[in-house]
Parts: C-alpha cells; sequence; structure tokens
C-alpha cells in the first residue's frame, strides 16, 4: 500500500505519520503554521490545552531513546493526553510475544495512538497497516528509514531562522546510511522547495544512488559548506568506528568534523543544527556547538510544539482552537 | 492401466513443435505417439480436444518444509498442490531440518511421499557438508546409493574455499552433480533488499549485486580447477548471466537456473515494504531482469525452478526485515510460464522445455518428455480459463504469493504420474 494512501485519509488529512515521504507540501506547512500556535501554549505558565482530553496516547519504544521519548511524552500531557510508556526491549517481546500480538494486546486497553520506535525499517507502516481503523501510528523513528517528527522539528527550526526555503542551500553532514533522520529531512526539505540540498559523506557512509533522493553529494567538506545557509550535522554512532566503515574516530574527525574554521566557509549567518546526541570532538567540535551559531539546543524545545502539532492535527482539530 | 489421451495439441519440448497428436499409456510408460501400438485397448479415454498435452514440470528447487516446519507446509500438501499445477517431479535442497545428510532422511522423506500416495516424484539433493556446516564433508557416496541425484550446499557458505573445491572434488570423483546458489554471507550482511535507489529510499539494509557475483566468479574458478559438473541456482543478477555465458563458451561443464518470478518482479515491486516480496536472492533491477530473460532465450539459463517456499501467515506478518524470505509458487509457475510466451520471451514448446526437459537432463532424471518409452507423466491443459491471482485460493498451504490480484491463464485439467492420473479438475 503506498505510504500516501495509509497516511492519508479520503480528505487528504492526516490519519497516521509514518513518512514524510508521500506527504506533501501543504500538509508539512499545516504542520509548521500549527506547532507556531503551539510554541505560545509552550511558553504560558499554565502550559496545558485540553486536545487530546481523554485519549490514550502509548509509547513504544522498542530501541532506546531520552529526547524523542521525553518530547513526545511532554508533548501528549500539554496535550492532556492519558500516557503509557513502554520501553519494550524489557517487555513481552523479550518472552516471545509477536509484535503483531502486542499491538492487539495493547488495543485491547483502548489505545487511540501509539507512538512507535522499532529497530526494523518498515515497522511504523507496519503497525499502521494491523491497528483498527480510528488508531493511528505516529513513527518515532523505523529503522534506517524515516523520523519525520524530528525532520519537522529541523524544518521549524530552519523556517524560524531562514523564513524561505527557496532560497537556502542546505548541507547535511555524516553518516547518510544509517540515518533515518537525513532521509526524513531530504524529503522534507525538497517538498519545501529547498534550492541546494547537499549531502557530504565519506562514500562507507552513503547508500548507493543518494542522489536519486535529490541532493548533490560532496565528498569533501569544505566544498561543500561553501556559501551554505544551513549546517546539519549528523550524529556518528559509536559503534560504526567499530566495522570497517571508518578507520578512526580521529580521521573521521579530521575529515569530516566541523570546525569553526571550516564553518567559516558557510554564509556567515550559517545556523548549525544536530539532531543530537552529539559527539563532541568526532563530528563537532565543542566550540562550534556552543557558538552563538549552533540552534541545536532550540531544535529540542521546538520538537515538543512540533510533535503537538502532528498529534492534534490526528485528532482533527486546528491549532488556532487550542491556543484561544 | 491403459489410456488414451485424444484430439490434443501435443507440446513437444524435445522436438519443439506443437501438433494435433494422440498419445497413448500402458502401465507407467507411453506406449504410443500418432497411433496405438498393436491390440492397444484403451481402459479410460480423455478427450483433450482444445487442450494442450504437455510433459509434467519438473522443479529442481522446491521445499516442501518436511521434515522439520511442518506449520507452513508437508510432504502432502504440497505435493498435492504440485500435481494440481503440473508438477509431477520435485527436486528439495537439502536444508530440511534435519538435513539431507544422512540416508535416513532420505528415506523419512520417500516414506513420507509413499504415505502421501505417492501422486508425485520426488528427489532428494544431498547435503555437501554434515548439517550444511561447511566444514566436514557429508557421507557423499552413501547419499549418492540412497538415491541423491546431487549435492548442494543450499546457499549456505563452506567455512572457507578449500572445503569447498575439496566437496567439488569429490562430488566429481562420484560422477555426481554439484548444485551451487553463488553467495558470499560477507556481502550479504544482513541485508534484505536489493542495493538500488529503492533500498536507499526505505532504508533497508541492502544486498549488493556483488554478494552473488563474487561468489559466482570464485565458483566458476572452482569448476574449471576441479571439472565438476556444476550447475547454478537462482541467479538474479545481469552480471551473473553474462559470467555463465562466458564459462559456457569457455567450455566449462555448467548449467543454469533462475526462479520464475525472478523474471517478473523488480525491487521497484516491493512497494511501502510488501513482506511478499521478500526473496532471497533479492528481487533485481529492471535491466537484471531484462538480461535473465534474454539469458533463458539464448539458451545460457537452461531452466526456470519455482524455488517454490510456503510460508505459514505469521511468517509475513512482521516488518520487512524480519520477515522470512520466499514466495508460495507453486500455483503461479505454469501461469508465469504461459506469461513468457505471451511477452515473446520464449515460444510455448521453448518454455515447456525449460520446465521439463532442460532440468530432468541437467539432473539426470527420467522425465520432461512425452516420448515412446518415457515415463507417463502428462498433463493436459485447458487454455482458455481466466482467473485471478489469489493466495487465499491456493493449492499450496502457502498462501503467501508474490502476485496478489494478477490476472492469469490457463488451468490444468489432469495430471498423470506414470501412467495413473493422479488430479482431475472438477468440472464447471
Amino acid at each position: 500500500m503506498p505510504a500516501n494512501n495509509l497516511q492519508l485519509d479520503e480528505n487528504g488529512k492526516l490519519q497516521h505519520f509514518l513518512s514524510i515521504e508521500g506527504l506533501n507540501q501543504k500538509i508539512l506547512t499545516e504542520i509548521l503554521d500549527t506547532a507556531g500556535t503551539f510554541t505560545s501554549v509552550t511558553d504560558r505558565v499554565i502550559k496545558k490545552v485540553p486536545i487530546l482530553r481523554g485519549k490514550t496516547v502509548a509509547n513504544l519504544f522498542f530501541e532506546a531513546s531520552t529526547r524523542t521519548r521525553s518530547t513526545f511524552e511532554l508533548a501528549e500531557q500539554r496535550l492532556s493526553a492519558d500516557i503509557l510508556t513502554l520501553n519494550v526491549d524489557t517487555s513481552a517481546t523479550v518472552k516471545g510475544e509477536s509484535l503483531l500480538d502486542t499491538i492487539h494486546n495493547l488495543e485491547a486497553m483502548q489505545i487511540d495512538m501509539f507512538v512507535i520506535r522499532h529497530k526494523d525499517s518498515g515497522s511504523a507502516h507496519f503497525f499502521a497497516q494491523h491497528v483498527r481503523p480510528g488508531v493511528s501510528v505516529l513513527n518515532a523513528g523505523d529503522g534506517q528509514h524515516e523520523h519525520p517528527t524530528q525532520a519537522m522539528l529541523d524544518m521549524y527550526t530552519i523556517r524560524h531562522h531562514k523564513q524561505d526555503f527557496t532560497r537556502l542551500r542546505v548541507a547535511i553532514v555524516g553518516d547518510i546510511m544509517h540515518s533515518r533522520v537525513a532521509r526524513s529531512q531530504i524529503h522534507a526539505l525538497n517538498l519545501l522547495n529547498t534550492a541546494e540540498i547537499r549531502v557530504i559523506a565519506p562514500r562507507t557512509l552513503l547508500p548507493v544512488d543518494t542522489e536519486s533522493l535529490g541532493v548533490q553529494l560532496y565528498d569533501d567538506l569544505e566544498q561543500g559548506l561553501l556559501d551554505v545557509d544551513v549546517v546539519i550535522m549528523l550524529r556518528l554512532q559509536k559503534e560504526r568506528m567499530r566495522g570497517a566503515l571508518l578507520p578512526s574516530e580521529k580521521e573521521y574527525f579530521n575529515q569530516f568534523g566541523l570546525t569553526q574554521e571550516r564553518l567559516n566557509r558557510a554564509k556567515p549567518d550559517a545556523i548549525v543544527m544536530h539532531p543530537g546526541p552529539a559527539n563532541r570532538g568526532v563530528e563537532i567540535e565543542s566550540s562550534v556547538m556552543d557558538g552563538n551559531q549552533s540552534v541545536i539546543l532550540q531544535q529540542v524545545g521546538f520538537g515538543i510544539s512540533v510533535r503537538m502539532a502532528v498529534m492534534s492535527m490526528i485528532v482533527g482539530r486546528s491549532g488556532l482552537q487550542a491556543s484561544e | 492401466m491403459t489410456i488414451h489421451i485424444k484430439n490434443g495439441l501435443l507440446i513437444d519440448p524435445t522436438g519443439s513443435c506443437e501438433s494435433k497428436t494422440d498419445v497413448f499409456t500402458e502401465g507407467n510408460l507411453v506406449v504410443g505417439i500418432g497411433k496405438p501400438p498393436p491390440g492397444f485397448k484403451p481402459e479410460q479415454t480423455i478427450d483433450a480436444k482444445g487442450h494442450w498435452v504437455i510433459p509434467g514440470l519438473v522443479d529442481g528447487q522446491a521445499r516442501l518444509r518436511e521434515p522439520g516446519q511442518t506449520l507452513k507446509a508437508d510432504i502432502a500438501s504440497e505435493t498435492r498442490a504440485a500435481i494440481k499445477n503440473g508438477i509431477t517431479s520435485l527436486c528439495i535442497p537439502p536444508d530440511t531440518q534435519p538435513e539431507i545428510d544422512n540416508s535416513a532422511v532420505v528415506d523419512l522423506i520417500h516414506h513420507r511421499n509413499a504415505k502421501a500416495g505417492n501422486r508425485c516424484h520426488i528427489y532428494t539433493i544431498g547435503a555437501f557438508s554434515r548439517a550444511l556446516e561447511g566444514e566436514h564433508l557429508a557421507n557423499m557416496a552413501s547419499l549418492k546409493a540412497n538415491g541423491c541425484i546431487a549435492f548442494s550446499n543450499a546457499g549456505r557458505p563452506f567455512i572457507n574455499n578449500l572445503v569447498q573445491r575439496r566437496a567439488m572434488e569429490y562430488a566429481a570423483g562420484e560422477g555426481m552433480l554439484v548444485i551451487i546458489q553463488p553467495r558470499d554471507d560477507d556481502l550479504y550482511a544482513d541485508g534484505c533488499a536489493h542495493e538500488s535507489a529503492v533500498s536507499t529510499r526505505l532504508g533497508l539494509p541492502a544486498i549488493p549485486e556483488a554478494a552473488e557475483t563474487a561468489a559466482l566468479a570464485k565458483d566458476i574458478e572452482l569448476v574449471g580447477q576441479t571439472g565438476a559438473r556444476t550447475h547454478f541456482g537462482q541467479l538474479s543478477c545481469a552480471r551473473s548471466v553474462d559470467m555463465i555465458r562466458q564459462a559456457k563458451a569457455n567450455g566449462l561443464p555448467v548449467s543454469a537456473d533462475c526462479a520464475m518470478h525472478q523474471l517478473f518482479l523488480t525491487d521497484h515491486d516491493i512497494g511501502e515494504f510488501d513482506t511478499n516480496k521478500l526473496t532471497i536472492p533479492p528481487l533485481r533491477s529492471q535491466s537484471d531482469k531484462r538480461a535473465l530473460r534474454e539469458g533463458l532465450a539464448d539458451g545460457t539459463i537452461d531452466s526456470i525452478c519455482s524455488d517454490h517456499q510456503p510460508h505459514e501467515a505469521d511468517a509475513k506478518l512482521r516488518p520487512f526485515p524480519s520477515a522470512e524470505p520466499g514466495i508460495s509458487t507453486f500455483d503461479t509457475l505454469l501461469p508465469l510460464a504461459i506469461r513468457l510466451v505471451e511477452e515473446n520471451v520464449l515460444s510455448m514448446p521453448e518454455v515447456i522445455a525449460k520446465l521439463s526437459i532442460a532440468p530432468a537432463r541437467i539432473l539426470g532424471l527420467p522425465a520432461g518428455q512425452i516420448a515412446l518409452g518415457e515415463l507417463a507423466d502428462i498433463v493436459i491443459i485447458d487454455p482458455d480459463v481466466h482467473w485471478l491471482c489469489s493466495g487465499r485460493n491456493f493449492s499450496s498451504r502457502g498462501k503467501n504469493t508474490a502476485f496478489e490480484g494478477w490476472d492469469f491463464n490457463a488451468q490444468v485439467l489432469h495430471t498423470l504420474v506414470a501412467g495413473q492420473v493422479v488430479y482431475s479438475a472438477q468440472p464447471g
């Protein structure tokens, strides 16, 4: 089943949020606009709106997560949902229960919305195909496929600083191969008509035909950073260092680490982003991470508003009502 | 039992001709073609007017799941499905549980087939190495004496190239056919989809072409070294077809097949993580598919197998990388063969040859042709039946089809195995 059929209802409204691929510019813009209205909610003294009151959201994390899980939980709490969070690696699947049985057991507890992270690409689609009608699935990261809420909070951050995507040069640096974040970001940047998307990575961290996603490839960080408006650094997982993918952390930093000197090749007002958790001294120099071009901590905060926006759109109410 | 099959269009894969010819059988053999032997009195007459008469199909690679995985299927269920779909000879690879590395397992399989009524001929492919672990040679001579027709490691790796060389040498010394699914396990890694724009987009761990071709290059070198007559099974890459073509041109004793589904499906058919399209080797690119079809037409690819892999529903009800690979293909083998004719890849006698006489000759089986004195394994087909493919209606226990919703032509009306009518379609 194509993703767009699965994610959108017959009126073109969001019913699941599985992948950026298959969505359209209108929906992405609506998410960003709605998130904007929620930013004001999160700044209020009482940070709650009743949009998800009476609804139960289950956060199923089959893979470890700190930031994504906690911002989802905060977003759910601020929308007044009842919450059930399961770290499933310590739960039933270890005892041999199939994923499908886990879904059906939770459905029996009248869950309205599932937030899912799982090691397998396609697992969010799998859940969405098997939940009952009316139950929604949000992808909090499926294997190496997509992490769409992360990409949307990144788009929100970019728009917050740069407004118009059609004039922007954006560079994504690092482990594209294993990155669900990068895939979602590339789809989102393309849907928002970004002028130029560059991907900068060693060949071993680049999947074949990456150009087919609509990006330009650079082997050299310094060339790739020239005159860009946005630099997105990807996390390099430590375990990748053990195989034959890269010789050493030191060599990676020498070739692809973001230093202030290299960042100076970008536009003077370029912003630096990172989905976290960052490895200081491996993909990014500490002084850049903490420097005045870094918007990394803002991203985390925007994550709450964006996740509130997606969930509120799925339950079918607008963000404007929420901020009244 | 004597049977007269009259008025049918006989498709003879050996003579590459089609003609209206009657066929006469007595006991387990064909005793007359065109005209009956003197004094022939038919006890049964089958009117095949408007229908095709073809040799029973010979499938060089089919998993019946018994012994070991009878949750998925068993010999009784799958032989019933085979004859309903015109397949009368089946070769079972050695990766049963336990493996076909000792004579007891061979006996068990034949015993189960007898218990199920010996509906079709089953041949066993013996394990090259004990438990297919690729380390110690299996007792190949005993397995041969017990009826194994060839030896294979069923796609599992040898611990090193030296063991593979020794296994091939030993098999050659026994005059046995070697069957290899070329596969470099290191390059396969944890891949589950062809390495391409599709795997990149879906974020699926990818299987490069070299996972097949690097192994095939080494395997061909070892054929040259050992002189072992070798059949390469389930090829998937254009480059593999080139390599086999070259090996044949160099006079090496090699042959090759591909699975029927590789001639129709590509990586794009995975769509949004359709686990029914998860196969090993993976569905490759459009150009690989085209090259396999060309190789089939020019004779580089000698035969087609079903690579039948029935599964229980749960095996596919998982996220794509965790689902089990393989397609249930008995029910679609013949209709897809007819599609190859409709799409001008092969003529009807040619495609039937790729599914009967060609694999029978490679594997040394007494099957694959309708000829005087040969076993009467005969299938009668109505070419004018149109049907919509749905796994739910499959005769195989495995409902895991990759061809759900396809429009197909032709239906098997009767199947004869060794002169016995083992299957007849219900009228209407």
